[in-house]
């Protein structure tokens, strides 16, 4: 697999007071650490998107409890803290013709970026990379 | 007022030596000459001699909605087809409709009904009656307009809809009077007030005839505060012929020509006969159709039958205030809903998991329904569009069955609840 596909957990979370925790409670139980999240919501329902350190372990503990979760393959991005950085990756994957469906920004140790679920992903890391700009690898996060 | 002083005001025991004779009559008729009916009576070990008296009609079969179901469209006419003059249709459960005729008799007996229903309520020549029950294929419309029109009362045929239109014709024409469902008065008193009417004011409003769904004496009361005008019950549905019996201005139940129809109330669990003044089921036999008779149909309305004459002077029985269901029918904002039409319509989804739930509830005067629905894990996706997208297919396909537009809740599987035995999968918080 492409080293700089970053694996996502996205999760189904009722809009209901408690359903949060309920997930976040059975992540906690086996000790699994989020690195970045975002949260989505309708009236009545939300969707959890995680980075987290251990995604298949993560999988089998939340479907034990019945709890519908998805794998995503997203693409990160390093932004540097200036002004434009976020339109220089953007333009570069709007004129390949790539769509960006949703995107989170994340700080790790060393590395800040934006996370982003595009259509193509295979296709978003070659030209991005073409473009010289720096992708995240799953390891660094 | 009355129309048919003769039939309104006659004594009990003639009214039920009329219906007996009628009855005797109607089943000699059905039995000799027509096989649906035939078939039936000997299926139930029953032959016309076994009918003298009117408590001798509960030896006969029952009929139900479904039997309409079953011989859509004409197989339970009987009558030559050049002596029908008009079908009205409904659509039914799980997309199967159902047809009712009607000859030149079968209109005159319901227009009459109705003459003599209006007049109750007070209407007369002097009232003009804006009929804003849909027109076409509904019974409301048209079966109020003939009614209307045969006091000699000037009707507006307004049919539904347009609702800001309704209120500006209703105060151009001094309408004194409106036809329409409980749930669509509530949606003109709201728009009304949108645009600064004072129903008391600018209106000469002095009736509103309201039926087609339930409605509560609550509802009579701010209905009744808010018009400035008399609000009167009408029953009836299209196995009848449409709507047919109004409450008198004494407001205490619809009153039943009995001429017409014949009312058994039934113990829903164990079929026996109540007296008047109990609770039970419903049943009506239609003493004078002819085009599609209707022996002991179950109407599935809870109710009561009052036979004390009443303080107007009429002796004709009266119906209570409809209750409840002896089936699970939902009567939302006038438009009849079956649960199995939404179970049908969901597991034809193929993203649409095992369980369901549907909730009604009452929102100031208007009914809300609420369907809440278990996706299947691979239907679930990370995408918030792709998920609303869904929302809006199951929203779509509910509303091309149902006729009424339901708002869909996404739900995890395993979040509503399992049952053990007899799913409840109804919450109705209405009341009645």
């Amino acid at each position: 697999m492409n080293a700089n596909i970053i694996t996502q957990l996205s999760i189904f979370v009722n809009n209901a007071p408690g359903s949060l925790a309920n997930v976040a409670k059975t992540l906690h139980e086996c000790d699994i650490n989020m690195k970045a999240c975002n949260l989505a919501e309708s009236t009545e329902f939300g969707i959890l998107r995680a980075i987290v350190d251990d995604p298949e372990q993560a999988i089998a503990k939340l479907q034990e409890k019945n709890i519908i979760v998805k794998k995503t393959e997203i693409i990160g991005v390093k932004i540097k803290n200036v002004p434009g950085s976020l339109y220089e990756s953007s333009k570069i994957l709007g004129d390949a013709g790539i769509n960006i469906e949703y995107g989170y920004a994340f700080t790790g140790k060393n590395v800040e970026g934006l996370f982003m679920r595009v259509d193509h992903p295979e296709q978003a890391i070659e030209v991005l990379s073409k473009a010289g700009l720096d992708l995240v690898k799953a390891s660094e996060i | 007022m009355m129309w048919n002083p003769r039939i309104e005001t006659m004594p009990l025991d003639k009214i039920k030596e009329m219906q007996r004779v009628q009855l005797i009559k109607l089943v000699n008729n059905l039995y000799s000459f027509n096989k649906f009916y035939h078939d039936r009576m000997r299926a139930a070990n029953v032959t016309p001699l076994d009918i003298q008296s009117l408590d001798d009609i509960t030896k006969l079969p029952f009929m139900v909605k479904q039997d309409l179901r079953d011989n859509y469209p004409d197989k339970m006419f009987t009558v030559d087809k050049s002596e029908i003059v008009r079908y009205h249709m409904s659509s039914g459960t799980s997309g199967k409709p159902t047809c009712v005729a009607y000859t030149r008799n079968d209109l005159d007996y319901w227009t009459e009904a109705l003459a003599r229903s209006l007049t109750a309520a007070g209407l007369t020549s002097d009232d003009t009656i804006q009929i804003a029950y849909g027109y076409g294929l509904f019974t409301g419309g048209l079966g109020l307009h003939y009614g209307a029109e045969k006091i000699g009362a000037t009707v507006l045929p307004a049919s539904t809809g347009n609702t800001q239109r309704q209120l500006e014709m209703m105060q151009d024409l001094q309408c004194t009077a409106i036809a329409c469902t409980p749930s669509y008065l509530t949606h003109l008193i709201t728009t009304a007030r949108q645009m600064g009417i004072d129903w008391k004011r600018d209106m000469k409003l002095r009736r509103c005839i309201l039926g087609a769904e339930p409605w509560s004496e609550s509802m009579r009361a701010k209905f009744e505060a808010e018009t400035g005008a008399k609000c009167i019950d009408i029953y009836g549905t299209s196995e009848q012929a449409g709507p047919m019996f109004c409450e008198c201005e004494h407001q205490h139940g619809p009153h039943i020509s009995p001429d017409i129809m014949y009312c058994e109330i039934l113990d829903p669990d164990t079929g026996e006969s109540l007296e008047p003044g109990n609770k039970g089921e419903l049943v009506c036999t239609m003493l004078k159709k002819e085009a599609m008779p209707m022996i002991r149909y179950k109407m599935k309305d809870i109710t009561s039958i009052n036979e004390e004459p009443c303080e107007c002077g009429r002796t004709s029985p009266r119906l209570s205030r409809i209750t409840g269901r002896s089936d699970d029918m939902l009567i939302i904002r006038g438009i009849n809903v079956f649960p199995s039409q939404i179970e049908y319509t969901l597991m034809r989804i193929p993203q649409v998991g095992d369980q369901y739930m549907i909730k009604v509830s009452r929102e100031g005067d208007l009914d809300r329904m609420i369907i809440q629905v278990e996706i299947k894990p691979e239907s679930f996706s990370d995408k918030l569009e792709d998920m609303q997208r869904l929302r809006a297919h199951i929203e779509s396909e509910l509303k091309k069955y149902l006729n009424i537009a339901v708002p869909v809740e996404l739900k995890a599987p395993g979040e509503l609840p399992r049952f053990e035995g007899k799913a409840k999968r109804i919450i109705d918080t209405r009341v009645f």
